[in-house]
């Protein structure tokens, strides 16, 4: 299978293997050298949601790699008028050669890569799954602390509908982490989700204190309230603004401590902690280009490590 | 002691679990005005399930695919088919690893909801015994009392 749906959808072994091609792939990835490892290849870039980051990296990485990309938006598309997406996919099939799909409703990714043959990439379904951005939190990480083992992972805010947070925690909990899950009562982690981290053996400590947790900390990863998720704003005021690091929380933290955010970010870290040694949120943001260099490489069957010496 | 008189034919479902006899009925879409004549007994003492319910379907022979809805409610139940007032045939409640069309998500903002998709619905057996079940889509666990509402 080169589709990738949840991270469940890849081993342990695939999942290092990408994050080693990765890397390899940093040079062309920063533009130092050309690589067009997937030259005359069509990549379908179909978003149904907005994004910013997703969808340039993703278009990013394609063309570094000598590729071509469509983009897709719905609004204007014959989705506008009422196209289902198994037909909206049927075309998708028949014009690239892979495709990035991000939709509002969950389980849109897994429908799509079941409607048609080119291999689906899932950029985040509704407060589903977001591997992509897994496998980048997953390179950023490694890249600072080597290896996984035993690190203290906590992530903060919107547990709930978050799904950076979920397919995070479930790839993290395969690599025997321990997990700190922040999280005003109303976002906590969805209660299938923590006992799937409970089942792969994963420490899991949920709690709705931030500042006391810092200075055990080797990653802290921010997440937005999303505003988008809630079903009223009363309920999204009441929670809004409840988790904010600015420099000095700082004190006392690991050395190699350092902070993620999927981004965009509103006001949970503020503009103080960029200039810190702590930040990676930006450089986290680049690093979706070698990893979809990456995979992009492996769902169209091109193998990096033979490729490139 | 016989708390309902045998039937002539049709089908016996015994050790559907205290009180589920209702749900059972939805499950197998026989709760309607038009079914045929049914006759069902509560909470009756038992020794496998302390309290159990039975449901005796008078000519209506149950059909696997039947048996396989019951399963995700009472996959204890044993079913019998009569004939001519004696047990003809018993049939296994079996749950499938799979359901496909039997029942849909019940989650709001599945891509499944849009009823012109056209893929069918799709659940995952996760796990028999406690029954567990998700969507293969959108990978939502099913509240399993909530099931009977979502039947196809």
């Amino acid at each position: 299978m080169n589709d990738l749906i949840t991270m469940d959808d890849l081993t342990n072994e695939e999942i290092i293997k990408l994050l080693d091609d990765a890397k390899k792939m940093l040079p062309a990835a920063k533009g130092d050298v050309y690589l067009p490892l997937l030259q005359g290849k069509v990549l379908a870039n179909m978003f149904f949601e907005n994004s910013t980051r997703t969808r340039m990296s993703f278009e990013t990485a394609m063309k570094r790699l000598g590729g071509r990309v469509l983009n897709f938006t719905s609004a204007g598309s014959s989705v506008a008028k009422g196209e289902t997406l198994y037909d909206t996919m049927q075309m998708i099939d028949g014009y690239s050669d892979v495709a990035v799909i991000r939709h509002p409703r969950q389980g849109a990714a897994q429908y799509s890569a079941d409607a048609v043959k080119i291999p689906i990439l899932n950029a985040g379904d509704g407060a589903g799954n977001h591997p992509t951005q897994t496998l980048l939190d997953l390179f950023t990480i490694r890249e600072e602390h080597n290896d996984f083992e035993n690190l203290n992972i906590m992530l903060v805010g919107d547990l709930r509908y978050g799904r950076t947070a979920h397919s995070l925690s479930h790839a993290l909990a395969r690599f025997n982490v321990n997990l700190t899950l922040v999280s005003p009562e109303a976002l906590k982690m969805p209660k299938e989700i923590v006992d799937d981290l409970l089942s792969l053996g994963c420490n899991v400590i949920e709690t709705d204190e931030l500042n006391e947790n810092i200075k055990h900390s080797d990653v802290i990863y921010m997440t937005r309230i999303q505003k988008e998720r809630f079903p009223d704003e009363d309920e999204y005021a009441k929670v809004s603004g409840i988790y904010k690091i600015s420099e000095s929380n700082l004190v006392g933290s690991k050395e190699n401590m350092i902070i993620m955010h999927p981004l965009p970010r509103v006001s949970e870290i503020h503009p103080s902690v960029d200039s810190t040694k702590y930040a990676r949120y930006f450089q986290q943001a680049f690093n979706g280009i070698p990893t979809r260099m990456a995979l992009l490489c492996k769902s169209l069957g091109i193998d990096i490590e033979k490729e490139v010496s | 002691m016989r708390r309902v008189t045998a039937i002539c034919n049709g089908t016996v479902i015994d050790h559907i679990p205290g009180g589920q006899s209702l749900q059972v009925l939805r499950m197998l879409k026989l709760d309607s005005g038009r079914s045929n004549p049914i006759s069902l007994v509560m909470n009756v003492p038992s020794d496998k399930l302390g309290r159990k319910d039975v449901l005796k379907i008078e000519d209506r022979e149950l059909v696997q695919e039947e048996l396989d809805r019951l399963a995700i409610i009472a996959s204890e139940a044993s079913v019998a088919i009569i004939r001519n007032y004696s047990v003809a045939e018993k049939r296994k409640v079996g749950l499938s690893d799979e359901l496909i069309n039997i029942i849909k998500c019940s989650f709001s903002n599945c891509i499944t909801q849009n009823e012109r998709e056209p893929l069918p619905h799709k659940l995952i057996v996760v796990n028999k015994s406690p029954v567990e079940i998700r969507c293969a889509y959108c990978g939502k666990t099913q509240e399993i009392s909530e099931i009977p509402d979502y039947i196809i």
